[in-house]
């Protein structure tokens, strides 16, 4: 129970619980399930794209193109959509896979067997992925006409009365954090961000650990690329612009070590579920959108120092424990 | 002799002067108006202010660290000259303003990373969001307009009645005083020193905390400075202004030979590279590339770049092996480099 109260996590959820009591008591209409439910739908691709920049930063890397990847799917396939009206709409979901998994190996292969930091190779490939959404589309939108009603439908359409997009993000969540917990490869993946030469020494393939952190961090990106144009019904050069930091902030405010080494899924949820509840909270107690900034940047500072100081503090107690 | 020569020449800086000059020349072929003084003055103009952030920056990343917020620190500089300008401040007052708001958000990064030992991007993530925030929060999708009339100069001035843009002889002139400060001042050795072994700097005797916090401090200043000749350049605040240049301003420092795990790189090589990718997208933009394509180029020359010194270290240490085995007994100086 002790264990379970030192979590980081539970703290979070403590946090999250006071703040959407104090807007509560500003907007009664907040805790409402039909708003509840909403801010889990504007979360969702948040939540999915966080959990692929976590697995990149817990190795120790960033990964700065998630936002130009999820641009460059976007418009790929809305193009496709707009121009092969007839391809079915599973097939588009398999595209946006492939599209995002090339994305993540270019990155993936730029780092593990180039060797170039991630933190230049990404910022390389985000404007190489952002500028090839130009190069596609000509500066051209596509717009909701131009989609067809089942495109326009993916996000929106439920399953036992949940979105798919919701569906998808738990699906996400789900695999992940299994993944990450119970197979040999996930705990490889902590081992690497842990201590490499470590990891090195007991046999773990650096390269390969690196190159699937990025890759399956692409394949989040492309699904989300084709969740994000047909959520909002529409795939323009801006897409998802400064998304990235975001995904980031997620992470760090879920306690993510930025050094690598540590980080959970339900970390990044709670994290990516604080900042949607932060953004919410904005529009219900009619604060202007223009605060949204400001307000996330202050809080992703006092998470961090919080974090750090009760990091520091648990260390201390567990040294002195030790000493006894 | 001739390997020293060689080593000489594969220095990175020969090489980024190399891939210079190379840009001129196609660009001279491909366009007439290249190589014409006026125009190649007058594009200084595009990214002086850039160059001018990537000044500190250099010391930054020898440092170890980053600095994400330096263009949310040109927005909120811009935003409180905006203010006391609207309010009828005078231009000296404005400048100062723009200066200490610099100052104050680099100093609140520098405290918050060494004060609570927080790797730098996860500090300046957060606050380049609080300070480029702070001026949505106020603006929204308003502008201040209203500046001084002397308040232009500092952007769009001449130095005296030449066509020689004040923003570039700024320039040279701080390039210079940090060229000084790095390469000739115990304060330049040290961040050196904290770069390439942060404890070990400290067991010196060298107050690593105290050099990052100044070097913080530093870049916020010269962001502030660099808010100053943007906002008078283009005589207006948004909270949008200079978005999206803190990655672009880190891709020129990185380009410039500054290694991204710190200890490694000097100003020369940075300077090649502002003119570089100046240049290499003043020549674009004279044959009609639009602003994304040219961004594409700058993303694949930053990767070439980084992989470029590594495969020809690997190629010369091969053929110095071959040379090796070759001659059995005699030990080539050149394969520790």
């Amino acid at each position: 129970m002790r264990e379970l109260l030192r979590r980081r996590e539970f703290s979070l959820l403590i946090l999250i619980l006071l703040l959407m009591l104090a807007v509560s008591l500003r907007a009664p209409n907040f805790p409402q399930p039909g708003n509840l439910y909403d801010i889990a739908n504007d979360t969702a691709i948040l939540i999915m794209v966080a959990i692929g920049q976590m697995l990149v930063i817990i190795t120790g890397g960033i990964d700065l193109s998630v936002a130009s990847g999820i641009a460059l799917t976007g418009m790929s396939v809305g193009m496709l959509n707009q121009y092969f009206p007839g391809i079915p709409i599973f097939v588009i979901i398999l595209i946006s896979l492939a599209i995002g998994f090339v994305l993540g190996s270019f990155n993936g292969i730029l780092v593990s067997l180039a060797g170039i930091p991630p933190i230049i190779t990404t910022l390389g490939t985000m404007s190489i992925y952002r500028g090839f959404v130009f190069v596609l589309s000509k500066g051209e939108w596509v717009s909701a006409h131009e989609m067809t009603e089942a495109f326009r439908e993916l996000p929106r359409g439920s399953l036992f009365g949940v979105t798919n997009l919701l569906l998808a993000a738990l699906l996400v969540v789900l695999i992940f954090a299994i993944f990450l917990r119970l197979s040999r490869t996930g705990r490889e993946i902590y081992g690497v961000g842990g201590n490499k030469v470590a990891a090195q020494y007991v046999g773990i393939s650096l390269k390969k650990i690196n190159y699937l952190a990025f890759t399956l961090s692409g394949v989040i990106v492309g699904l989300s690329g084709l969740f994000w144009v047909s959520r909002y019904a529409s795939a323009q050069n801006e897409t998802a612009f400064g998304f990235e930091l975001q995904t980031i902030a997620a992470c760090v405010i879920g306690g993510v070590s930025i050094m690598g080494g540590t980080g959970t899924v339900l970390g990044v949820v709670l994290g990516a579920m604080f900042l949607g509840i932060v953004n919410n909270a904005l529009t219900v107690i009619n604060l202007s959108p223009f605060y949204q900034m400001a307000i996330q940047g202050f809080v992703i500072l006092v998470a961090i120092v919080a974090n750090t100081l009760v990091d520091q503090r648990n260390q201390l107690a567990m040294l002195r424990k030790r000493e006894l | 002799m001739m390997a020293r020569v060689a080593a000489l020449l594969m220095t990175w800086e020969v090489i980024l002067f190399l891939i210079f000059v190379v840009v001129v020349i196609v660009n001279s072929y491909l366009s007439p108006y290249f190589l014409d003084l006026f125009n190649i003055l007058d594009t200084t103009f595009n990214f002086m202010e850039k160059a001018i952030v990537a000044l500190p920056m250099i010391l930054v990343i020898i440092c170890g660290d980053i600095d994400i917020s330096v263009a949310g620190i040109i927005a909120l500089s811009s935003l409180l000259m905006g203010m006391v300008s609207a309010a009828g401040a005078p231009t000296g007052i404005v400048v100062l303003v723009g200066l200490a708001t610099g100052l104050s958000a680099g100093a609140l990064n520098g405290l918050l990373i060494t004060r609570f030992g927080i790797p730098a991007i996860a500090i300046t993530i957060g606050s380049m969001s609080l300070f480029r925030g702070i001026s949505y929060a106020v603006l929204g999708d308003q502008a201040y307009t209203k500046y001084p009339e002397s308040f232009a100069f500092f952007g769009q001035g001449y130095i005296g009645n030449t066509i020689i843009p004040f923003e570039l002889v700024f320039f040279i002139a701080l390039a210079i005083v940090f060229g000084l400060l790095l390469h000739r001042t115990t304060f330049g050795r040290k961040v050196y020193a904290i770069g390439n072994n942060p404890i070990s700097a400290r067991f010196s005797g060298v107050r690593v905390n105290r050099i990052r916090w100044i070097v913080f401090s530093l870049s916020g200043t010269m962001s502030g400075l660099a808010a100053i000749l943007l906002t008078s350049r283009i005589g207006s605040t948004r909270p949008n202004i200079a978005s999206g240049w803190e990655l672009e301003i880190i891709t020129t420092v990185v380009l410039g030979g500054v290694a991204i795990s710190g200890g490694k790189g000097n100003i020369l090589g940075v300077i090649i590279g502002i003119f570089l990718i100046g240049f290499l997208k003043f020549g674009m933009g004279l044959i009609n590339v639009p602003g994304k394509v040219m961004n594409i180029v700058i993303g694949f020359l930053l990767i070439v770049a980084i992989m470029l010194p590594g495969y020809i270290r690997a190629l010369r240490n091969r053929s110095l092996l071959k040379r090796q085995r070759q001659k059995p007994g005699r030990t080539s100086p050149g394969l520790a480099g």
